[in-house]
């Protein structure tokens, strides 16, 4: 098979999407100009045409709720932010209008919207460039979000939520942008909805949420050379979350550890520990543990940002801890950066 | 002093040592300049993600400005802002930022309390043409008219919001005629030359304090340099050979050089001016080296105020 880059299998996506069915319509701020949201989008004005993709107005509000009105009359609208932080300029359209649109009007109404966001570290982004929010939409009753980890379910989830007749919240990683892995060809539906077990084990359960999955990973392979058997799942779907992979794996191993790319504080990971502690009440060996950014704002200086940012190291000192180990030598483990990009595939 | 810093900046950016994305203000300093100038000590400024110009205009701090892109403690926030997120509040920098337009509103904020609390103080909000797409740009246009505030609208416009111009982004021709139907005075400037968006902006002034209403500053300039960063695109797709051969013939600092020297001052007496701020940035820059990094700690401080 083919390896395609996470970029590039989102392109493809969106050229297989937009050439199987005339009502798919891609813009955004940006969208159709050279650079092409990080690759892509790149080609795509070009070959569709400026009905089908263009840039707009800085514009974010009216452009969400744009989205609401042309999907009402039969497109299906992909609008695309470069930063999950300029999606708040649209929140009143996202949770007043678009979520509650069909359940206002009966549930009977397609309201095919795919709102595709870019979260999470780049070089030095500071507090406004660089936020997750993934628990600002899975609050919101009637949106789906979806976060892929790899270009396999990336080029899968993308065409799922085109094809899905409600509104979906799609944020992806800008350095899993750079992955590269085997994606198939032809045009395939990944199910939102349903998680994914990367790793089997027995020792602890990892669930970990977009980067976190490669950090999660490369945790669990360091742990494997100290005997500790890591199983992680990555959920892939955010709202609704597929729990049941999730439980059964706690009954297994007794220890759960979440790795949530975004704040603990009121957030997606306190939601799934919850869950987890009514389904698998009593068979805990361990209190559930969390692991995600610090409690502060995104600073932008480096030294700072690598304090901010959980990373492979975090995990694996949080399982040494749940499993009462003492900590390993790590000196010699590069871990991922910016500079040292991970390419895959996991 | 500002285009020094910044050509300091494209030098020494490749070292890798100032991680921070870089928005430049080169070829468009003359806005912030001549506007800060003309505002004197009486203004607040709030500026967006391109802050550089109008930091050091409003400050004329290079040793903070150094220390914060190289993200040590003698910084404007020990590192933590970076390059978008400049301030010095004492000084009337009241802040920047990353989210296009979203600044504006701060600035008629300060305009209602200057009103109030310090009369012939003015609030100015820079922003690009881009940001007037946003509707908080409209709003806040509206506010300003509506509650009679001293505040100056300054839009820095180059045409280009990152590679889009303006004629695909507007469904109105002409952004002064629309906004000359709010109840505020409209200034227009296309030099690029300081001295006349000095005066300029000295007449927007008379007129805010002499009628109680707001003045809305359209300068025309041209970025060099890429949307983010330090390098000349004067090749990529969406420039104009001829737009940037005119404005690079009407650079800012160039119209201003050769005026002192047309006013009689001697090359000398230039040269020696241009050495002594080059010698004072490179200071800045060697102090922000030798300054310590933020320790692990310093990231939990500030999350709420603490008293000084
Ligand atoms: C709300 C919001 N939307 C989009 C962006 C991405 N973005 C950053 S700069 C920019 C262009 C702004 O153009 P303009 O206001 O003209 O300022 P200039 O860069 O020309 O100084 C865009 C779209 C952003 N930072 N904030």
């Amino acid at each position: 098979m083919r390896r395609l880059s996470f970029a590039e299998a989102i392109r493809e996506c969106l050229f297989q999407e937009m050439e199987r069915d005339p009502s798919v319509i891609v813009y955004g701020i940006g969208v159709p100009d050279f650079k092409g949201i990080f690759g892509t989008t790149v080609g795509l004005g070009e070959k569709f045409g400026p009905q089908r993709c263009f840039d707009t107005p800085l514009s974010e509000d009216i452009m969400t709720g744009f989205a609401l009105g042309a999907a009402l009359k039969g497109l299906r609208p992909v609008h695309i932010h470069i930063r999950t932080d300029f999606l708040l300029l649209a929140m009143n359209q996202l949770v007043n209008m678009i979520s509650c649109h069909n359940y206002m009007t009966g549930g009977h109404t397609p309201v095919p919207i795919v709102i595709r966001a870019i979260i999470g570290r780049g070089w030095g982004q500071g507090a406004q460039h660089s936020k997750s929010l993934f628990n600002y939409f899975t609050h919101i009753p009637g949106l789906k979000v979806v976060a892929p980890a790899t270009p396999r379910d990336g080029k899968g989830l993308l065409a799922a939520a085109i094809r899905d007749n409600n509104p979906v919240v799609f944020l992806e990683h800008r350095w899993l942008h750079w992955i590269e892995d085997d994606v198939p060809e032809e045009s395939y539906e990944t199910p939102i909805g349903v998680a994914q077990t990367l790793r089997e084990g027995s020792d602890l359960t990892i669930v970990a949420t977009s980067w976190m999955v490669i950090e999660a990973v490369h945790a669990a392979k360091i742990l494997a050379g100290v005997g500790i058997n890591v199983e992680v799942i990555d959920p892939r779907t955010l709202a609704p979350m597929d729990m049941a992979p999730i439980i059964a794996s706690v009954k297994k191993t007794g220890r759960l550890l979440i790795a949530d790319y975004d704040w603990l504080n009121s957030g997606l990971s306190a939601e799934i520990a919850a869950d987890v502690g009514v389904a698998c009440f009593g068979r805990l060996k361990q209190p559930i543990e969390r692991v995600g950014f610090a409690p502060t704002p995104c600073p932008t200086v480096r030294t700072l940002e690598n304090h901010f940012y959980p990373n492979a190291e975090t995990i694996v000192r949080m399982a040494e801890k749940m499993l009462q180990r003492a900590p390993m030598d790590l000196s010699g483990v590069d871990f991922f950066s910016h500079e040292r990009r991970f390419r895959g595939p996991l | 002093m500002t285009r020094r810093c910044e050509e300091t900046i494209v030098r020494i950016y490749p070292d890798d040592e100032m991680k921070t994305p870089m928005h430049m203000s080169m070829g468009q300093e003359a806005v912030a300049v001549g506007v800060c100038r003309a505002l004197g000590n009486n203004g607040d400024v709030v500026a967006s993600y391109r802050s550089h110009a109008t930091y050091l205009a409003q400050t004329e701090d290079h040793g903070s400005f150094f220390g914060e892109l190289h993200g040590r403690v003698n910084g404007t926030a020990d590192g933590k802002s970076g390059s978008m997120h400049l301030a010095d509040i004492p000084k009337g920098m009241l802040g920047s930022t990353g989210i296009v337009a979203a600044g504006i509103p701060v600035a008629v904020g300060a305009a209602f309390a200057n009103k109030q609390n310090s009369p012939g103080r003015i609030a100015a909000a820079f922003f690009g043409d881009g940001a007037t797409d946003e509707g908080v740009f409209w709003e806040s246009l509206n506010v300003s008219c509506a509650m009679g505030l001293p505040m100056m609208f300054v839009c820095e416009d180059n045409d280009l919001a990152v590679h889009t111009r303006k004629s695909h982004r507007q469904g109105f021709n002409s952004l002064v005629e629309v906004v000359k139907k709010y109840r505020c005075s409209v200034y227009e400037d296309d030099t690029n030359d300081v001295e006349s968006i000095y005066a300029m902006t000295r007449s927007a002034i008379a007129q805010i304090i002499a009628m109680g209403t707001p003045a809305f500053l359209n300068v025309k300039t041209y970025r060099y340099l890429e949307p983010c960063g330090t390098t000349m695109d004067s090749d990529a797709p969406y420039r104009r050979a001829e737009e940037d051969a005119y404005w690079k013939g009407r650079d800012c600092v160039a119209l201003q050089r050769a005026r002192l020297l047309a006013n009689g001052l001697a090359e000398k007496d230039v040269v020696a001016v241009e050495n002594e701020i080059n010698a004072a940035i490179l200071a800045s820059v060697a102090a922000a080296k030798a300054a310590a990094h933020p320790t692990p700690q310093q990231l939990y401080y500030g999350v709420f105020y603490e008293a000084p």
